[in-house]
């Protein structure tokens, strides 16, 4: 049999890693929100005892932050790298190997260390994380990935684990099944929940007894194998559940809502611009892209519009030229006046290996070579002097609409300028 | 759609490159080839664990009896076990602080090193966040 593995997963990472240096944070209900303010991404004990759901729209949970004085902060990306830096170093001295499933989450692996009480051990290593970030961790063990995964939600969830909880027990792992509702184990989506319990499939044990071949025949591979995981099989679910990408989107809230075309075509090809940028980090050509925009849904008293088109890219493309010019149909299609906008993004679908891309009969493959050199060009400027040192210019070069970051707190850990400071005054 | 260069507003310097203008000939194979080191790296020699070390910069003068003034840069870590003796920062009221850690009298105290500054008793509500392992300072 193969060593076990953990889930390493740090609590309300985002809140903890403000709480690092900013100590006027500790003991308060703190809520960390995504990109320009928009929803609750990560939560406090404190913010979640006050009833503050994952993904609240900042904008409808207003009054309950301003009743009990839960403190916003921006996120701060920066600093969450530098402490996921520091928690996977303070990590690597426990295990044989990790693998960064999330920014923070990190598989482990135990070869080697078989012989230590891996309770024990664990405890240990969630004291080091604590002792060198100050950041507070709970660890699932099993002889999968799923199986850990579960037994992490567990020690989470449940205080009787004291942070770990070892699914290679076969009480616990009963324990924790029977408790266990299908529709949260990973890798299990809504649809196939829904399939499941009817079923009569409601708990993770229920499924665990499943037969492989109908489990096949309800949900395709991925169920079978996360079957065989619950099993105690090492199946490779969590690489099936995360398979090459089917689409990718670049989306925006405004900070303040975009009310003339010129503005979101701007906004529009900035996204068309940076979608183009991943599709060739990643070789890949779309075959469609969809633009949407819309106005402030928790504003039903002002007038409301929502709009999308999705353009057909024939042939598929990478270029992010090919792509303005898309995503600026789509806009120029469906553009009304009148409206304030608050959210707009760009989404690929159908994407494909560059390499595999269908060829179309007329192409001309000199220009198209070309254009490749020059995006080439520009990615690589981009990566060397920063991002949009070269960009369209459609994109604009006054950005009114970009984020703004209130509530931002220092890098305080990576850069000079921003170090906190220690009183040496009495 | 008209475009106007108004504001280059994320292009915060210009950047100065310098270029070779003409062809360098290769003249004599150099002496101390395979004999280069790497310039000398302060930052590792001054934080031994980075992962468990974070830098602060010190405000206020209590502590200039120690050598550490005002506006100076401490590294603090926390993979030190704090003894009396060391130089630590310490949570007190919710405050960061820079003192002494000594023990008199059978108990710890905070005590600052600069005249005319009251001593901390350390008690349950004072916490010792990190040892003070190295100090930088610039004379610019």
């Amino acid at each position: 049999m193969s060593a076990p593995i953990a889930l390493c997963d740090c609590n309300n990472f985002y809140v903890s890693a403000e709480r690092v240096m900013d100590l006027s944070l500790r003991g308060k209900p703190v809520v960390v929100a995504s990109n320009n303010m928009g929803n609750a991404i990560a939560r406090s004990a404190e913010a979640k005892a006050l009833g503050i759901k994952m993904g609240d729209p900042i904008f409808k949970i207003a009054d309950v932050i301003k009743r009990h004085g839960i403190i916003v902060k921006a996120s701060n990306y920066t600093l969450y790298a530098d402490m996921q830096r520091r928690v996977i170093a303070a990590t690597e001295p426990f295990c044989s190997d990790h693998e960064i499933y999330s920014i923070d989450e990190n598989f482990i692996s135990f070869q080697g260390f078989e012989h230590l009480d891996l309770v024990d051990h664990c405890q240990k290593l969630r004291e080091n994380i604590l002792q060198w970030t100050t950041i507070p961790t709970c660890v699932g063990i099993g002889p999968t990935k799923t199986l850990a995964k579960l037994a992490n939600a567990a020690a989470k969830k449940n205080p009787i684990f004291g942070g770990v909880a070892d699914m290679s027990d076969e009480h616990i792992r009963r324990y924790v099944m029977d408790r266990f509702e299908v529709a949260d184990v990973w890798g299990v989506g809504a649809a196939t929940a829904r399939k499941l319990q009817a079923l009569g499939i409601e708990t993770a044990g229920q499924l665990r007894d499943m037969q492989l071949k109908q489990a096949r025949g309800i949900g395709t591979v991925v169920l079978e194998r996360l079957v065989a995981e619950l099993n105690g099989v090492q199946a490779d679910v969590v690489e099936v559940v995360a398979p090459q990408r089917k689409g990718m989107a670049v989306t925006r809230s405004f900070g303040r809502p975009i009310e003339t075309k010129h503005e979101l075509m701007g906004a529009v090809a900035q996204f068309a611009m940076r979608a183009g940028e991943k599709l060739r980090q990643h070789g890949l050509v779309a075959g469609r892209l969809t633009t949407f925009f819309h106005t402030n849904r928790f504003k039903p008293e002002r007038p409301q519009y929502s709009a999308g088109r999705a353009v057909t890219l024939h042939p598929m493309t990478s270029d992010s030229f090919e792509l303005i010019s898309a995503a600026r149909r789509a806009v120029e299609r469906c553009w009304r006046d009148g409206y304030g906008f608050t959210k707009a993004g760009v989404m690929l679908e159908q994407l494909d290996d560059a390499a595999l891309r269908p060829r179309t009969l007329f192409e001309d493959e000199d220009s198209r070579a070309k254009r490749e050199r020059l995006m080439d060009a520009i990615d690589a400027v981009n990566r060397r002097y920063g991002k949009m040192t070269i960009v369209p210019a459609a994109q604009g070069f006054k950005r009114p609409w970009k984020m703004r970051a209130e509530n931002l707190s220092p890098a305080w850990t990576t850069r000079i300028k921003d170090l906190p400071l220690v009183a040496a005054k009495g | 759609m008209p475009v106007s260069l108004v504001n280059l507003e994320w292009i915060d310097e210009p950047r100065a490159h310098k270029l070779s203008l003409c062809p360098v000939p290769a003249g004599f194979p150099s002496p101390a080839e395979g004999e280069e080191e790497e310039p000398i790296d302060l930052s590792a020699w001054l934080i031994e664990k980075p992962a468990a070390s974070y830098l602060m910069r010190v405000d206020g003068h209590s502590m200039t009896g120690a050598g550490i003034c005002d506006r100076d840069l401490i590294v603090v870590s926390r993979a030190e076990r704090p003894r009396p003796g060391h130089i630590v920062v310490a949570v007190v009221h919710g405050e960061r602080t820079l003192k002494r850690l000594k023990k008199l009298d059978d108990r710890l105290w905070l005590v600052p090193e600069a005249e005319g500054y009251p001593h901390t008793l350390v008690d349950e509500y004072v916490e010792i966040w990190g040892v003070v392992v190295g100090l930088a300072r610039q004379y610019r």
